[in-house]
């Protein structure tokens, strides 16, 4: 197990499009004075921000959390529901249950999952109805 | 082109009067649906919306644009107005349509995005 230099956390509530990115702006930031790539971290910012928007848009509330080693950077979205019900479907470009909310300001385009999937070198998905998602993104600094 | 220069030649407003305006533009884009610019937005771009949210200064500050260029008089939400002063982020208003905008763009030598 790699030492851990950072880890950070931010609890992301449903709902909250007024304050949609600070996480991820936190995040970039920290890592920015850490001297990380800024091609990683770009990479990271767009999959941050997606994974921050997708638990604001579709969750009943959530965790956002990264994990800095000395090899990787880890991202993990976690929420308390109500979980997907098909995750492959949900995988696909273009697919999207956002609310006419989340449309009117611009999103719902069903980019998210594509987009953190296409930015990050390794994504896993974990979801069960009636439970949650859990999104886990890893990218590798060496 | 630098942020300046395309204020000028947009005959634009920068309603961010606190912002540095020397930043330099690498490409021009316009599109309104921000999922759809989280994933072709890129550092140093010039980016046209109506979108007035405060989302929209997110996605340009986290793809690290040059600015936003609000199209057609649309005018930023209070919010959004104040997330570009604590971020420094220029926001270029024009009554000119998107269109026009890219168009004046293009033929002074700004590029699209390439991916």
């Amino acid at each position: 197990m790699q030492e851990q230099l950072l880890k950070d956390s931010y609890s992301v509530c449903a709902g909250e499009y007024q304050t949609a990115g600070d996480a991820s702006a936190s995040i970039k930031r920290k890592l920015k004075q850490l001297g990380i790539d800024s091609t990683i971290l770009r990479r990271i910012a767009v999959a941050s921000y997606e994974a921050e928007l997708n638990l604001i848009i579709h969750s009943q509330g959530g965790e956002l959390m990264m994990e800095m080693t000395p090899v990787q950077i880890k991202l993990i979205s976690k929420d308390v529901g109500p979980g997907i019900a098909d995750v492959s479907q949900a995988l696909k470009e273009g697919f999207s249950t956002a609310s006419e909310e989340a449309r009117d300001l611009g999103f719902g385009a069903g980019m998210g999952l594509p987009n953190m999937k296409r930015n990050a070198d390794s994504f896993d998905i974990q979801s069960e109805l009636g439970v949650g998602t859990t999104i886990e993104m890893g990218f590798q600094l060496k | 082109m630098r942020v300046e220069e395309l204020k000028e030649l947009l005959n634009a407003v920068n309603l961010n009067e606190g912002a540095a305006l020397d930043g330099e533009i690498t490409c021009g884009y316009s599109c309104d649906l921000l999922s759809w610019v989280l994933a072709h937005g890129k550092q140093g771009m010039a980016w046209c919306t109506v979108q007035t949210h405060v989302n929209v200064i997110a996605v340009s500050v986290l793809m690290e644009m040059a600015c936003v260029i609000m199209v057609e008089g649309v005018q930023p939400e209070e919010a959004s107005l104040k997330k570009a002063m604590e971020e420094g982020m220029p926001i270029l208003s024009t009554s000119k349509t998107a269109y026009e905008v890219c168009g004046l763009m293009s033929k002074a030598g700004v590029g699209v995005p390439v991916e």
